[in-house]
């Protein structure tokens, strides 16, 4: 299968400190990709430079045979690549339908005239747009809640909102910023059906980083190990988590 | 689901323009059959005003969740440019309403026009750093009309920043703008009606806006600044646009308060930063957010002072008091509990409960 995303040789600074460096990875299409590594090691940076909100001090990115080094946030998000955050960041006042309706905001469109003047095409695109949200909402069980501020949504469902929205923007790469973090072994195992689900029915190709094990030798086909913003180890996943060197650095014997 | 949550929206704004509606009945009955002191008939056309000026602002403040203090900028802006409308089009225009609405229209675009320009550089920044900077240019606005002077004569447009003699005027000259003296002579074309329709057109424009593709943009900036970039929408594009429909309406409001008198001064007092601060406490005190809440506030706070004209020593007092009860029982989560307590919906249920 075709890479999907091709990253080499990516690296930033912040003043002296180095914060990634010389970051590779190659993933294909359709996969399941785990990024690992202890606190601090720079995993969320990665996912920062992916997504534009740093400016890689070097490297190249490329996806989907498009270079998309340095653009802004905006124009990676709609070459294809979303994401969501370790602390998770809901548009808190917003209804939940809402919060995906955001996220649809690029691939739904009606002018502002429209919108004030309530034209047929405010309507129709407005009809249009609750039905796509409701279908995302129901992958992620959330139809019944549709109408709650999505500040008043319990943890899980937050985390699992803001994966829906992700997917609202028809990205080709989804990033998962430890999806699974502060949920229950039960939440935990149901997000793993859901990851799954979402990369078959989808077509979805995602990166993930994760602190919980189970999740990841669950799910991921292919790991990359961060400690100290230099990978440690990369391939298989059975293979790198019995690697000697990632036990010592980050599993613990 | 969705009928459901639509119906809600639309319930809710249909109850707003209800009220405002309703208002206007009964004030226009009071009126026809004299039970209206001539006090509060001349205090109409202000609360139509001040009732835009909350709800624009609030656009700003509530919606896409920038603090801004040069409201009273732009109205200033809007006001003049109407008037300079009128005035210049006074014998050309005979039909008052037209005049008017055209007055409305050019007030509203300088206005926004200007809420765009000064947008562009003053929505990078964010908290106290663009309140400081949007009170600095509600000042600067200001001022600068203060050393404006506009003539016209057969010859056209004269335009001078030093006094009306450098304008060189003819004969037949007519200073239009006089600087520190502002415009007189503007036609007192604004009625508490045309005052109640643009209340509804500001209504419709804001509530629309609000439940709409862009309204959701809009209030996922406010929400969260870096998810709503990371879904991929135009920050820069949305905040622009609801400052400068904000900065629009005030125009509008701008208009309405300048073709109320017969001579228009940009004075600290009705353009200046007192200005702005009151239109603040109206928007803060009716709910940050709240449409209904910032028309209900903007009347009753500029209804008291005058109510209370005849208590003339404690009338400020009162006014504070008033103001700072408002706050608490608004705010303090005690007594959000108490009310939720002895609400009225739940006494009802508790009767009913009893049978």
């Amino acid at each position: 299968m075709a890479a999907l995303l091709e990253v080499k040789n990516l690296g930033i600074s912040f003043g002296g400190l180095r914060a990634v460096d010389d970051f590779e990875v190659t993933i294909k299409k359709g996969q399941l990709y785990g990024l690992i590594g202890p606190n601090g090691a720079g995993k969320t940076t990665v996912f920062n430079l992916l997504t534009g909100v740093y400016k890689p001090s070097e490297g190249i990115i490329t996806l989907d045979g498009v270079n998309i080094t340095g653009l802004k946030t905006i124009e990676i998000n709609k070459a294809g690549i979303a994401r969501t955050f370790q602390n998770i960041r809901l548009f808190k006042e917003l209804s939940v339908i809402d919060n995906v309706k955001v996220g649809l905001h690029n691939h739904y469109k009606y002018s502002t005239v429209e919108g004030i003047f309530r034209l047929p095409g405010y309507f129709k695109m407005e009809k249009a747009m609750t039905e796509k949200a409701m279908e995302l909402l129901k992958v992620f069980e959330l139809e019944q809640e549709a109408d709650y501020l999505a500040a008043n949504l319990p943890y899980g469902k937050q985390r699992k909102l803001e994966i829906a929205r992700a997917l609202a923007t028809e990205p080709k790469l989804l990033l998962l910023d430890e999806p699974a973090a502060g949920m229950n072994p039960n939440e935990t195992r149901e997000l793993m059906d859901t990851i799954r689900f979402v990369r078959d029915n989808f077509d979805m190709t995602i990166l993930l980083i994760e602190h919980d094990m189970k999740l990841v030798s669950g799910i991921c086909e292919e790991l990359t190990v961060l400690n100290f913003g230099r990978i440690l180890a990369k391939g298989e996943t059975a293979a790198v988590l019995n690697d000697p060197q990632v036990i010592t650095a980050y599993l613990g014997e | 689901m969705k009928g459901l949550k639509l119906s809600k929206n639309v319930k809710d704004n249909l109850i707003t323009y209800g009220i405002v509606i309703l208002a206007y009945l009964i004030m226009e009955i009071m009126i026809k059959t004299g039970h209206i002191s001539s006090l509060l008939q001349g205090l109409l056309v202000p609360l139509c005003v001040y009732v835009i000026l909350a709800v624009s602002l609030n656009l700003t403040v509530g919606i896409l969740g920038e603090l801004s203090l040069g409201h009273a900028g732009f109205m200033c802006v809007g006001a003049f440019a109407g008037a300079f409308f009128s005035r210049y089009m006074q014998d050309v225009i005979e039909v008052s309403l037209l005049r008017f609405v055209i007055a409305i229209l050019i007030g509203a675009l300088s206005a926004g026009i200007v809420g765009f320009l000064i947008g562009m550089p003053v929505l990078r920044l964010r908290g106290d750093y663009l309140a400081i900077v949007t009170l600095a240019f509600g000042e600067i606005i200001k001022n600068i009309i203060n050393v404006l002077y506009v003539g016209k004569d057969a010859n056209g447009l004269h335009f001078s920043t030093k006094d009306s003699m450098s304008l060189g005027l003819m004969e037949d000259g007519d200073v239009i703008i006089n600087g520190a003296q502002g415009i007189t002579g503007t036609p007192k074309d604004a009625t508490f009606t045309i005052g109640i329709i643009l209340i509804i057109i500001t209504l419709v424009i804001v509530l629309n806006l609000i439940h709409s593709r862009d309204g959701r943009a809009i209030m996922s900036i406010r929400d969260n600044l870096i998810a709503a970039e990371s879904v991929g929408i135009n920050i820069t594009k949305y905040k622009l646009m609801a400052f400068s429909v904000s900065a629009a309406l005030a125009g509008m409001a701008g208009v309405l308060y300048s073709h109320n008198l017969s001579s228009l001064m940009a004075t600290p007092k009705n353009f200046g930063y007192n200005m702005s601060i009151m239109i603040l406490v109206f928007v803060v005190l009716g709910g940050i957010g709240n449409i209904r809440g910032s028309i209900i506030s903007a009347v009753i706070l500029t209804l008291l002072p005058e109510l209370l004209r005849g208590l003339s020593n404690y009338r400020m007092l009162i006014y504070s008091i008033v103001l700072i009860v408002m706050m608490l029982f608004n705010w303090s989560p005690k007594l959000i509990n108490l009310r939720k307590k002895y609400s009225l919906k739940r006494l009802l249920k508790k009767t009913g409960e009893v049978q």
